[in-house]
């Protein structure tokens, strides 16, 4: 039950009853207007959807293109882990001649856009590279990048008076690194690393500019010699849809058992910015 | 250096067709985003459920599978319409559900002691809504939609592929013809995005200056 409206009474249920098969009407007519128009410009007709009932279709062409998205969303999260290390121990250096390089190169992988990043290694090195390097370079800066910043959130997570302990009964700084800062942060981060990986999968599909042979390039194959853009791009979206939405449920689940637990788990918007659960709740 | 010099001119074509497709996008995007933000807080079900997987589905699909929907797929169903036109469709049903989510942790930092104030002096959902919760989600949403509006813009280059002639275009097409300065016209489209996210962030941390209440 929301706070935004009281336990209610009988009037108002009947009321939000009335709301409800209205708003039912109104959704279920939007739903219905956009069905017909796809029906009477022979959307569903079979000669569509037929190389979506041919196992050979799914093992030749789309099941291999799902291979290729994975291989390359893998290769780019693993190398976006390192070089997300690498940059967030540059950010947080005691150095400031190691921080301030650290904190621009941050920057300027994340306002960049991804696109132009994975272009500019295609058109440089696309010769010697072929298509899947350029394309996990580019997910390796980004991602990297917004890595550094999650792992910075994740290690500031960690209460100070636990280091100063750390080091009030005579630990070294990596003692305390990796007995007391590492194994909380990381069990505060994983469900932000978790939706990092939804990101990476979904910029994959970037790869389609660059004629790299993932999901989305091996569909344009079909939709090319069937005619049959809409339906394809439907199935797919579910492809795409299941796979994610799996993955971000699983987020979803770490972070209810780590609020559970009482410890603050890290967040991260969609887009790259890194924030910390206010406490006061 | 010379071909940046030279190709000025194509190079802040290609910003104001950024540009163009970013605010137009935006303006769609937070009004669509919002609608969907009070669907999903309504006490109706089925408009709670359809909110719901408004957002499920737009936020797991990859923009580029809807630029291909709406872009190729929309004249094979007689929808006609500039390359513009659908690129800021498939952009600001995307963007949409971002905001929508945006908007409804905005409504969650509303201390509920807030919105109990409003029923007990007798407000009903949509005045709670509109004169106690909103104002203040909205204030606690603008620097994530912020960072959408960020995102949204570099998100606009995916358009390159698809028949619209922004930043990130001009950096194929250059780029193909001046191989030799490819580095240098990388640098100079890059400069102009950030400069024009550090535009955005600047401006959204004046607005939120601007609309701070003390609380």
């Amino acid at each position: 039950m929301s706070v935004l409206y009281d336990a209610p009474g009988p009037k108002t249920r009947r009321r939000h009853v009335i709301g409800g098969i209205v708003g039912g009407v109104v959704v279920g007519a939007v739903i219905a207007l956009i069905v017909r128009k796809l029906d009477k410009e022979g959307q569903f007709a079979d000669a569509y959807w037929a190389p979506f009932q041919n196992s050979g279709v799914w093992q030749n062409t789309l099941l291999p293109g799902l291979r290729f998205t994975i291989q390359a969303a893998v290769l780019a999260i693993a190398l976006a882990v390192v070089f997300g290390i690498l940059l967030c121990s540059a950010r947080t250096s005691e150095h400031r001649w190691i921080r301030v390089p650290g904190a621009v190169v941050i920057e300027f992988f994340r306002a960049c856009p991804l696109l132009l990043l994975i272009l500019f290694f295609y058109l440089a090195f696309g010769k010697e590279l072929g298509t899947l390097w350029p394309l996990v370079l580019g997910l390796m800066f980004y991602n990297g990048a917004v890595l550094a910043e999650t792992f910075r959130a994740g290690i500031n997570a960690v209460p100070r008076g636990e280091v100063e302990a750390g080091y009030s009964v005579g630990l070294t700084k990596s003692q305390v690194s990796r007995l007391i800062l590492l194994p909380q942060a990381i069990r505060a981060m994983l469900p932000a690393i978790i939706s990092q990986c939804v990101v990476a999968l979904k910029d994959t599909s970037l790869g389609f500019i660059i004629s790299y042979e993932e999901l989305v390039r091996r569909g344009k194959g079909i939709y090319e010699s069937y005619y049959n853009i809409i339906p394809t791009a439907l199935v797919l979206a579910a492809m795409f849809i299941t796979i994610n939405y799996t993955l971000s449920k699983i987020a979803t689940l770490l972070v209810a058992r780590l609020r559970r637990r009482g410890q603050r788990p890290v967040e991260r918007t969609d887009v790259g910015e890194v924030t910390m659960e206010p406490t006061a709740r | 250096m010379n071909v940046l010099a030279d190709n000025i001119g194509t190079i802040l074509d290609g910003f104001r067709e950024t540009i163009a497709l970013t605010a137009l996008s935006a303006a769609c995007a937070i009004v669509l985003g919002i609608i969907l933000a009070a669907m999903r807080v309504s006490p109706a079900a089925p408009l709670r459920w359809a909110a719901t997987s408004y957002v499920n589905i737009f936020r797991n699909t990859p923009l580029l599978l809807l630029f291909v929907l709406f872009v190729f797929g929309l004249p094979t169903i007689g929808l006609r319409a500039s390359f513009f036109t659908r690129a800021v469709i498939a952009l600001s049903l995307y963007t949409a559900a971002f905001v929508c989510e945006a908007v409804r942790s905005g409504i969650n930092t509303v201390p509920t002691g807030q919105a109990e104030a409003a029923r007990a002096v007798g407000m009903t959902f949509t005045q709670t809504l509109r004169h106690v919760v909103l104002p203040q989600a909205l204030r606690a949403a603008i620097p994530p939609i912020g960072s959408l509006l960020i995102a949204l813009t570099r998100n606009t280059s995916v358009a390159e592929a698809f028949g619209t002639r922004e930043a990130t275009y001009v950096l194929d097409s250059l780029g193909r013809d001046h191989a030799s300065a490819l580095y240098w016209i990388f640098a100079g489209i890059a400069l102009g995005y950030i400069i024009l996210s550090l535009a955005i962030a600047g401006g959204f941390r004046l607005l939120e200056r601007q609309l701070a209440v003390i609380r």
